[in-house]
């Protein structure tokens, strides 16, 4: 980290102290809310209505907390249970999805720990980098004007007018240990944070099954919807080129002897129909699991499919070994939609292809020097892919800003297996 | 003409065998897996060995790893490659030593009888077979080198690669023989190649259309 870095950590720092104290205010205000609107739920059922809007602020200042606490590298996750259906504010249904869940009581308790932490920790944050402030401008000032009995740093009380100069290299140095300890001081509040609103053990178990159960419901539609597509082919095309190859066949044998020359005719059109079908297993086998991914896994395809675009592209790959072939062919269909949109929208003249593998984490980026703009809410390619990656608990993120250029940049969890002893190419 | 040939699936395996003792090759060994590809070829230094692409035990691409790698030992070896699919990118890897005699072929091609023992034999004599497929797959690039050239040389030069001799440029390009002989010597001062044998300098024009 550099000076300029430190000091803009350092006043970020500073900043979050000042905001920190209304905040831990917040806090005591929102838990003497929540038990007055608690202890009025047998009064009309008023409760049925206060508890879950004020459980609403909650959620808001813990969110809050929560984004803060990631801006200090302490990512700290939502635990609360997704809505059930049908249920409407201020219906006993809602009420009970709030108060049944254990997420709602420990943000609850939260508040007065985390409100009075946040408020010693935000004090300590300003404290001396203020005592530093004061050194600098304001006793100078003071002895100026003559104000008597007053000290600073390590010279209590200041007597002469050289003394009172002294405290400003004193303010200059608390001042900056002041901003110094400010972003661990904030860190500090936000690990405290973590302890009461992280999810707990149970909580993250239930929301990865509802993530799973989704991920898990997509990747068989896609599946069965794939199978259905290679059934239909194989039916509608080589299957049938096969049955009608059959036929000619036939017929030229039956005619061998009477009509030689339009058998010879028939075995021709035969020999056509055979590399016609032959064709059409070629694309559909691609479509499945192209043969050039199987030889020469992610980077070998990667560089092939670069090789037919219809403009430059530079690949620069850094795998150094082969991936589970599920894995394997996500990612190279994924790289092949990037590519594929990146060629159909960008109007881009040339396109980057990056791979690499850091710890468990495969990271593939395309990028075109197109117009821009694109956006994945728009065509069904990039939610393809990302439907594609989540199966293997992936991600994809999209910039695209107008004018250009996008970037694609996809991220696979995944590890690698025995490095590959086959030859690498050039770019393509 | 001796020939070795490595495809693991008995059914091809004998047809090719059958199809080029037709033809009056005599097939010195027929492997059926990567490893023994390159001691049989190294053994027997054909004067042509065609090899699959995709042999066992791994079933990737050993075939053609271990065609290069003889290239490597017996430098201008002639290899004829056969595959259920074609990659430009193969196809650059086995012509980036520049020797020549080199094929790489759809196995669909060997219907054609004709067509293919044509093409073993071009590729036993030091010239070059690509399939029409990688030549399309090519032609839909971007290809900075060959932007000086007319459309119609880029069909010329298209059919240099697939092997095709003057005669069979003209037939299929509907001119004279005189007339492709133009366009070739245009594509070769336009691609910068120097003079030499007429066989070497169209492996070359070949090379620069992979942009090897």
């Amino acid at each position: 980290m550099d000076s300029r870095d430190w000091i803009r950590d350092g006043m970020r720092a500073v900043g979050g102290g000042v905001v920190a104290l209304p905040l831990a205010l917040a806090n005591l205000f929102l838990l003497v809310l929540f038990a007055v609107s608690l202890a009025l739920t047998p009064v009309l059922g008023l409760g049925l209505l206060l508890v879950p809007l004020v459980t609403r602020l909650i959620r808001f200042r813990a969110d809050l907390s929560r984004r803060i606490a990631a801006g200090w590298r302490v990512p700290i996750a939502r635990p609360y249970r997704p809505r059930p259906e049908r249920a409407v504010l201020g219906g006993i249904r809602h009420y009970r999805w709030i108060v049944t869940d254990p997420a709602t009581w420990r943000d609850v308790a939260w508040l007065l720990p985390g409100g009075l932490a946040g408020l010693a920790l935000g004090v300590l944050t300003l404290a001396l980098p203020l005592y530093g402030v004061e050194g600098i401008l304001l006793i100078p000032l003071w002895i100026s004007l003559g104000v008597e009995g007053y000290g600073y740093g390590v010279i209590w009380p200041i007597e002469t007018v050289g003394e009172g100069f002294l405290s400003l290299p004193q303010g200059a140095v608390i001042l900056a240990i002041g901003v110094a300890l400010a972003p661990y001081l904030r860190r500090g509040d936000a690990l405290i944070n973590r302890l009461f609103l992280a999810p707990t053990r149970a909580a993250e178990l239930r929301l990865r099954v509802s993530q799973l159960t989704v991920t898990r419901a997509d990747t068989v539609d896609a599946q069965a919807a794939e199978l259905r597509r290679i059934e239909r082919d194989l039916h509608d095309g080589a299957q049938a080129r096969l049955v009608s190859l059959g036929m000619t066949i036939g017929l030229a044998e039956a005619i061998l002897d009477a009509d030689p020359a339009a058998a010879r005719e028939l075995l021709a059109e035969a020999r056509d129909s055979s590399s016609a079908a032959l064709v059409e297993l070629r694309h559909l086998v691609r479509g499945i699991h192209p043969p050039v991914l199987a030889e020469r896994g992610l980077e070998g395809a990667v560089r092939a499919l670069a090789m037919a675009l219809p403009m430059p592209a530079t690949v620069t790959a850094a795998v150094p070994g082969r991936l589970d072939t599920p894995v394997e062919s996500a990612a190279y269909f994924a790289v092949a939609e990037a590519l594929a949109n990146a060629t159909r929208h960008s109007g881009a003249t040339g396109l980057t292809v990056d791979l690499w593998h850091t710890g468990d984490t495969l990271l593939l980026r395309v990028g075109d020097d197109g117009k821009g703009g694109a956006d994945p809410a728009g065509g069904t390619g990039l939610r393809g892919i990302e439907r594609r990656l989540a199966a293997f608990d992936g991600t994809m993120s999209l910039s695209s800003p107008p004018g250009g250029p996008t970037v694609v940049t996809m991220e696979l969890p995944c590890a690698l297996s025995s490095p590959r002893t086959s030859p690498s190419s050039g770019t393509g | 003409m001796r020939v070795v040939i490595a495809e693991d699936l008995a059914l091809l395996r004998d047809g090719l065998i059958r199809i080029l003792e037709a033809y009056d090759f005599e097939v010195a060994a027929a492997v059926d897996n990567g490893p023994s590809l390159l001691p049989s070829l190294l053994e027997h230094r054909p004067d042509v060995a065609v090899v699959d692409v995709r042999l066992p035990p791994t079933f990737t691409d050993e075939g053609l790893q271990g065609a290069i790698a003889a290239r490597q030992k017996i430098p201008g070896m002639p290899v004829l490659v056969l595959s259920q699919h074609v990659e430009p990118l193969y196809a650059r890897e086995l012509l980036t030593d520049r020797a020549g005699g080199v094929g790489y072929l759809l196995k669909d091609r060997v219907a054609n009888v004709a067509q293919f023992v044509d093409a073993v034999r071009r590729v036993a004599a030091g010239g070059t077979a690509m399939d029409p497929e990688v030549v399309s797959q090519l032609l839909a690039r971007h290809q900075p080198p060959l932007a000086a050239l007319t459309a119609r040389e880029r069909e010329v030069l298209a059919l240099i690669a697939e092997g095709r001799s003057n005669a069979a440029i003209a037939t299929k390009l509907f001119v004279g023989e005189k007339a492709v002989s133009k366009h070739i010597s245009s594509i070769f001062t336009k691609l910068g190649l120097p003079p030499s044998d007429d066989d070497h300098r169209r492996v070359l024009a070949v090379l620069a259309y992979l942009d090897v």
